[in-house]
């Protein structure tokens, strides 16, 4: 059973993954798609601490470290591939 | 008394990503947007984290033991943030300069004519 308070913190992350969104649609550049996709990365492993939280479970908050390290290593790797050059 | 405190820790929280959402809309620049996106997460998602953690001990003091593994899991995603977070960001900046985006407004680049530009031509002159 979930709490009012969290559903309210959940619904204020998904407004901002949205505001996110928007900038990674209507970028002019691909930097600035990434800076969006960077952003909407973190929102979600924030979320996803927010409801450990909330059902009580610790699971959940594995995942968020493992999807943390792994958008980190997407987003080194699309930076690298944005800068041209060997690797 | 602590319910209160972390009711306010996760209005920080959320009141720093909702900034990091408008500033992503409303600035003009790839640098300027990365400044908004990336910094206002790292401050919010610290909130909130400090804000779990605190019901995470709060659950611990009252007699669970899921809270201290709630806790000390938290802190780990919260370094596992720390360190990647400002990383990925510097890496973007440089990507973007480096594949030619200038900001807006700017009159003169001062990196412009640092090391790119003479391994270039290093490697031509080895060519010919």
């Amino acid at each position: 059973m979930m709490d009012f308070e969290y559903l309210v913190v959940l619904l204020a992350l998904l407004f901002c993954v949205i505001m996110a969104m928007i900038r990674v649609i209507r970028g002019p550049t691909a930097p600035d798609r990434i800076v969006g996709l960077d952003t909407i990365n973190t929102i979600v492993i924030i979320g996803m601490i927010i409801f450990g939280a909330a059902f009580n479970e610790v699971i959940y908050i594995d995942v968020a470290i493992v999807y943390a390290l792994l958008s980190f290593i997407s987003t080194l790797f699309i930076a690298k591939y944005l800068e041209g050059g060997d690797f | 008394m602590l319910e209160i405190l972390i009711y306010i820790l996760l209005g920080i929280g959320i009141f720093f990503n909702f900034l990091a959402g408008v500033g992503l809309l409303r600035f003009p620049d790839v640098y300027t947007r990365l400044h908004a996106g990336t910094k206002c997460t790292t401050f919010g998602s610290i909130f909130i984290c400090v804000s779990v953690i605190i019901l995470g001990l709060k659950m611990w003091y009252q007699g669970s033991t899921d809270g201290s593994v709630l806790a000390i899991h938290t802190l780990g995603a919260l370094v596992a943030i720390l360190l990647t977070n400002p990383t990925g960001a510097h890496a973007i900046a440089r990507a973007a300069h480096r594949s030619g985006v200038e900001p807006v407004g700017a009159v003169i680049d001062s990196l412009r004519k640092k090391p790119t530009k003479i391994t270039v031509k290093k490697k031509t002159e080895v060519k010919e």
